[in-house]
């Protein structure tokens, strides 16, 4: 059995609502980066499986985009990991439920 | 000789112009060079007008002019000019000789005055004006000079500017004759807009000349008129002659000037040099206008000769005689003659003039009294100046044969008595001259005879300086006779432009008797009524309203404060106090309406256009109140919300496509 | 050449900048350094200025802002320089009148130069703006170095002038309309035909009608004028009748004649009659006065008067003969300049007279005669100047204004002839109460004229009797704009 594309969009889009799910689900702030992390990786996949089945897939392209992706969602991880550093000296907790300061 | 003359006739008034300002620059106690250049410029201007005199001999009916053009305006031009004929001639020498003697008697006359070289300055000023007048050969230049001299005698009236009486005296000479100018001024303009020129000769095309006399048609009465009215003004005829008397304020060689030789001539003179205008449209030497010329000359003439009845102060009284003797000159030009006129505006030049310097000598001897009755008995006092003033009083009352007014006067009653329109001036003149005989009558024994009264107490002659001129114009007045008299009419035919005959049998004249009568009757009168006066006059006595009525001049000064004055300061408080609250007010209403329609739209707005916005704000703001409730500030809503709407966003792609 | 008009206007904006910088006490001085250039550039331009020739000269011309028909369009005609002279005459010798603060010297110039904007301009959106820009520091002048009611008298002042300009603003655009332009020589080409049609043309003539007879003032528009007169320090006094009365009159001249020559002449017995009102009305009011500034502050629209009188007789008759409507034409102007000269005399004379005394009514003086002759004797000359007395600068124009509107309209000239015997009397009342009679206590010791005010008043006063006797070097500069003028509205 070659995996088809079907193949690649069907495990990209569980990725992507497990991902969802703990954002939304889970209260602490470091689990919530993870399910964002988890969300970005499944776009990772959309994106190579795209390339890889599109007519003409050439060499870099598909995964020079990919590769960006990771850069910045680490760069975007590291960030965020340092604003829970932040948000937590602040209010000595990491509960999301608790940071509600945003609301205008 | 004779153009060079014409030329630069110019200079006659010039020098004593120049003479004034130079004057005026000096400081005021440099009193002895004043004097010496006012007379030095007097002297040049007798001296230039011998010349000019000497030139208009030669040739009867004489006259040259020197017109030039004084600017342009547009494309049009304005020319001026001055003229020489005899008239302009005799009157330059008659006004230039005069006045020399009286700024050499004010040398005496003021000399313990403060502003003695200020008082010198004026004088070459007002001879100057005058002089200008009479060479003038456009009413433009004549009106100019013509203002200048009304200038000159309000400085002069105002002389002594401490006295509230001599600043009055001042304003009112200053007003009185500009009310007349007002009517010249308009009567000017229209010969101008008429004629289209206001030279007098212009080689044929002159305002005077027949070309241009023509062009005048029935306007010529109105102008006539109307530059009468600056002659009634200046020469101080009926209803303007309010200011004479009152001028008395000036000091007394300024009363001689202006009331004898030169301002008061001016009138006279204007009304003979525009005789032409008048004469328009004449039928048999009668015009409209003319005919109000010898009405208001016989009013005057009688008016103020009854008025000089009646008055203490020995100037005014010499006062009310000039006006008298002015309107005997005007009746003489409205009836046409014109020479006799002029004749004797040059005769009473001199005899008042001496008459004049005479009062001031009595005034400056009894110590700046003013009031006959405080005189008296001044005869043996004062030998040189009763003589004096007796042949001027003589000349005056008209006693014939050897004084110049004398003939003059006979001459207009002559020339009265062949008047068309009516023989009642000639009547009325007949009783003038009783008239004045009988006032100077009254005044010489007031002064010169009966017992010395308190001014007279220490009374004292003149000093040599003033008495010199009384001496050279009392001669004068005599020798004038001699080139008046009928029987060698030389002064009337050189005016005339004729050649003088000599013709013996004109000597003796029905009117010469009638003059000799009527002359007799009054000094007899005079010596009879005023033979015992006391300080109350006979007349006082006799009829003590009408010497009231006289004595305050026929209230005409009170009726004209209550009447035109009165009406006139209403007019000015009136117009102020329309200024300030009526058109003020108007101003205000319009304002006020701006600020009322103002707080209207206030109320509008607040009520009415605020109201809406203001709720439109309101829902806006509750609006957003609720939007902002939904911020719950919890991440994970944000984020659900986001995925819903995603899903939501997805679902309508893909039923979309 | 063209340049030194710029540099006319523009010099005293920067001078009015340079007096920040400079020490107080030598503002004064810096103004009239100014002065002193202006003058150089006034007297340059009559030197190059062909007084022959009727036609525009030295014009400049740039283009501004298209969109609204602005242009940059000045020159001078005879009119406009004889303006010009008078503009740079006055400033200075309002300037000597009395040492004020810096600010007053840097208004001062500002005006001086938003006047010479004024009557150079020759397109309206740019004459407007120099015209409105001469309001602000008169209304700045009288509010801050008035006197008493200075408040009063400069809203007064303002809102009165302001609403006859937004008048004449809405006229002009009402007109820009129509014909789609501001120039003013287009302008009255067109006015020749009819500017407009209907009954338009009677509100925009209102308009502009409005805003200049306020300027000028004619009566009955004329009540800011003895206030603001009143309250305004001597020199600005001296500047608003001096120069700022004529924009009304130079309005008059350059706008309403040549563009309602029609209109004009069908209400023109109402406009004769308004000209002899302002003369016999303002005459008498002075004769009431007891404040010797407000007196001369009356008699500046009497004289004015003569001017509109001069102005509406030339227009009022159809076929007016050259030589009339040239002579009141030369008359107007003429007065225009010697009612400059003679007014603001008389007001550096009341302001002597306020400064020692303290006060400046008719009957705080007495005698002074006695005490300052010399004061007294050239204020003479200056009331003898104003009432009219031939010799002097007054009589030529009053002589020509007479001489014209007598042919052109007899009954309304002869009215107003009582205005010069009203003056007259005017005069003598005053003279009499200030000169004559005895030396009164508050007046003994006053000082009599010094060196310096000596300095500044026998020029003008020269001037004035130069003007008398030889007027045709002041004619000279217009007399071929007046031989057009009169062309054009005959």
């Amino acid at each position: 059995m070659t995996p088809t594309l079907q193949h690649f969009l069907i495990i990209s889009a569980a990725l992507f609502c497990i991902g969802l799910l703990a954002a939304l689900s889970r209260r602490h702030a470091i689990f919530i980066l993870i399910g964002i992390e988890m969300m970005l990786a499944a776009a990772g996949i959309n994106f190579i499986a795209f390339w890889r089945f599109s007519p003409q897939p050439t060499p870099p392209t598909g995964v020079m985009i990919t590769i960006f992706a990771i850069a910045i969602a680490a760069a975007e991880a590291a960030v965020g990991l340092a604003l829970v550093i932040a948000v937590y000296r602040h209010y000595r907790t990491t509960n999301v439920d608790q940071i509600d300061q945003l609301k205008g | 000789m004779s153009n060079w003359i014409v030329v630069h006739l110019w200079l006659i008034p010039a020098i004593p112009l120049a003479m004034a300002l130079v004057i005026l620059s000096l400081s005021s106690a440099r009193r002895k060079g004043a004097a010496m250049l006012a007379i030095a410029g007097q002297v040049a201007a007798l001296l230039l007008s011998l010349t000019a005199f000497w030139s208009t001999l030669g040739t009867p009916g004489y006259r040259l002019f020197h017109n030039f053009t004084w600017f342009t305006f547009g494309e049009q031009t304005l020319r001026l000019g001055f003229v020489l004929d005899p008239l302009a001639a005799v009157m330059l020498l008659m006004i230039t000789f005069v006045s020399l003697w009286i700024f050499v008697f004010s040398v005496g006359y003021m000399a313990e005055d403060k502003n003695f070289t200020r008082f010198f300055a004026y004088l070459s000023f007002f001879s100057a004006a005058m002089l200008g007048v009479v060479i003038a050969n456009s009413l433009l230049l004549l009106f100019v000079c013509w203002e200048l001299v009304g200038l000159a005698s309000y400085l002069l009236i105002g002389f002594w500017i401490h006295k509230p009486s001599a600043a009055a005296a001042a304003k009112k000479a200053f007003i009185t004759t500009r009310i007349g100018d007002i009517g010249f001024f308009l009567g000017l303009l229209w010969l101008y807009g008429r004629g289209g020129t206001l030279l007098f000769y212009d080689g044929g095309t002159g305002a005077l000349e027949n070309t241009g006399l023509l062009s005048l048609g029935i306007s010529a009465t109105f102008i006539a008129l109307l530059i009468f009215c600056g002659a009634v003004g200046k020469s101080g005829q009926f209803p303007l002659h309010v200011w004479l008397p009152d001028a008395m304020e000036g000091p007394t060689p300024v009363s001689a000037l202006i009331h004898a030789a030169t301002m008061v001539a001016a009138g006279v003179f204007l009304v003979a040099r525009v005789y032409p205008i008048f004469a328009v449209n004449a039928i048999n030497g009668v015009t409209a206008s003319l005919t109000v010329v010898v009405w208001i000359g016989v009013i005057t003439a009688l008016i103020s000769a009854l008025i000089a009845l009646a008055q203490w102060d020995i100037k005014r009284i010499l006062a009310y005689s000039t006006v008298s003797q002015l309107g005997l000159m005007m009746v003489s030009l409205g009836v046409g003659g014109v020479s006799a006129g002029i004749l004797h505006l040059l005769a009473h030049g001199f005899f008042k003039a001496l008459l004049f310097l005479g009062s001031g000598s009595v005034i400056h001897g009894c110590h700046e009294e003013q009031d006959i009755r405080r005189m008296g008995g001044l005869r043996g006092v004062m030998p040189l100046t009763f003589i004096t003033y007796a042949i001027g009083m003589m000349a005056l009352s008209g006693v014939p044969l050897f004084f110049a007014g004398a003939w003059t006067k006979e001459e207009i009653l002559h020339a009265t008595s062949l008047w068309s329109v009516s023989r009642i001036p000639h009547y009325l003149m007949l009783a003038g001259v009783v008239l004045t005989a009988l006032y100077m009558t009254r005044q010489m024994i007031y002064v010169f005879f009966g017992a010395r009264r308190a001014a007279a107490e220490h009374a004292h002659e003149s000093p040599p300086v003033m008495k010199l001129p009384l001496i050279v114009l009392a001669i004068c007045v005599i020798l004038l006779s001699i080139v008046l008299t009928p029987a060698w009419p030389w002064l009337h035919d050189y005016l005339l432009g004729e050649r003088p005959a000599v013709n013996l049998s004109l000597l003796i004249q029905p009117m010469l008797f009638v003059s000799l009568a009527l002359v007799a009757a009054g000094i007899g009168l005079g010596i009879l009524i005023y033979r015992r006066a006391t300080i109350v006059d006979p007349m006082e006595r006799a009829i003590p309203p009408l010497f009231r009525f006289l004595e305050n001049r026929m209230w005409l000064d009170e009726l004209y404060d209550w009447t035109i004055l009165a009406l006139a300061r209403f007019a000015a408080r009136l117009s102020d106090f329309l200024d300030r609250y009526f058109w003020d007010s108007l101003v205000r209403l319009c304002g006020g309406t701006g600020q009322l329609f103002g707080v209207l739209t206030k109320g509008l707005d607040e009520r009415g256009i605020n109201a809406g916005v203001n709720d439109a704000t309101g829902l806006t703001r509750g609006l957003s109140r609720f939007i902002s409730a939904r911020h719950s500030g919890q991440v994970q809503v944000y984020l659900s919300v986001i995925a819903v709407s995603m899903l939501a966003l997805l679902l309508l792609y893909a039923w979309l496509t | 050449m063209a340049h030194l008009i710029t540099g006319l206007i523009f010099i005293p904006l920067l001078g009015a900048l340079f007096l920040s910088v400079v020490p107080r006490l030598l503002a004064r001085s810096a103004a009239l350094g100014c002065n002193l250039i202006t003058a150089g550039l006034a007297l340059t331009l009559w030197y190059h200025f062909d007084a022959a020739n009727p036609a525009l000269q030295m014009v400049q011309h740039h283009v501004w802002i298209p969109a609204i028909g602005a242009q940059v369009l000045a020159g001078i005609d005879g009119l406009s320089l004889l303006l010009i002279l008078l503009t740079s005459l006055i400033f200075p010798f309002a300037f000597l009148a009395r040492r004020m603060s810096r600010g007053f010297y840097a208004l001062m110039l500002i005006m001086q130069a938003a006047l010479y904007g004024t009557f150079t301009a020759q397109n309206f959106i740019l004459w407007f703006l120099f015209y409105e820009m001469s309001l602000i520091p008169a209304f700045l002048l009288i509010k801050i170095w008035g006197g008493a009611k200075r408040d009063r008298a400069a809203t007064k002042f303002f809102l009165y002038t302001f609403l006859g300009s937004v008048a004449m603003l809405l006229s002009f655009l009402g007109i820009y309309l129509v014909r789609g332009t501001f120039d003013f020589a287009e302008l009255a080409a067109l006015g020749k035909t009819g500017l407009l049609t209907g009954n338009v043309r009677w509100l925009a003539f209102a308009g502009i009608f409005l805003g200049l007879a306020v300027k000028v003032p004619l009566f009955p528009f004329h009540t800011w004028l003895p206030d603001a007169y009143e309250a305004a320090p001597t020199g600005a006094s001296m500047v608003l009748t001096g120069v700022l009365s004529k924009m009304g009159v130079y309005g008059f001249i350059r706008l309403l004649l040549p563009l309602f020559p029609n209109e004009i002449r069908i209400v023109g017995p109402w406009l004769l009659g308004l000209a002899v009102c302002s003369i016999i009305f303002s005459s008498l009011a002075a004769w009431a006065q007891s404040d010797l500034k407000r007196m001369v502050a009356y008699l500046s629209i009497n004289h004015l008067g003569y001017c509109m009188l001069g102005l509406f007789a030339v227009t009022a008759t159809t076929a007016a003969p050259a030589i009339e409507a040239q002579a009141a034409l030369s008359g107007v102007f003429l007065q225009i300049f010697n009612h400059g000269l003679t007014a603001a005399a008389l007001f550096y004379f009341v302001g002597l007279l306020e400064q020692r005394r303290g006060l400046r009514g008719l009957g705080d003086f007495g005698g002074l005669m006695q005490r300052t002759p010399l004061l007294c004797g050239w204020m003479s000359v200056a009331m003898f100047s104003s009432l009219g007395l031939p010799g002097l600068n007054g009589f030529i124009g009053e002589f020509l204004i007479f001489k014209g509107s007598f042919a052109l309209a007899a009954g309304y000239t002869a009215v107003a002839a009582l205005g010069l015997l009203i003056t007259a009397i005017v005069f003598l009342r005053a003279m009499q109460a200030l000169f004559s009679g005895p030396l009164t206590e508050s007046c003994a010791q006053l000082p009599d004229l010094r060196a310096g005010e000596k300095m500044v008043i026998v020029p003008v006063t020269l001037l004035m009797f130069a003007i008398g006797i030889y007027p045709q070097f002041v004619l000279a500069i217009f007399n071929a704009t007046v031989a057009q003028l009169a062309r054009l509205l005959s």
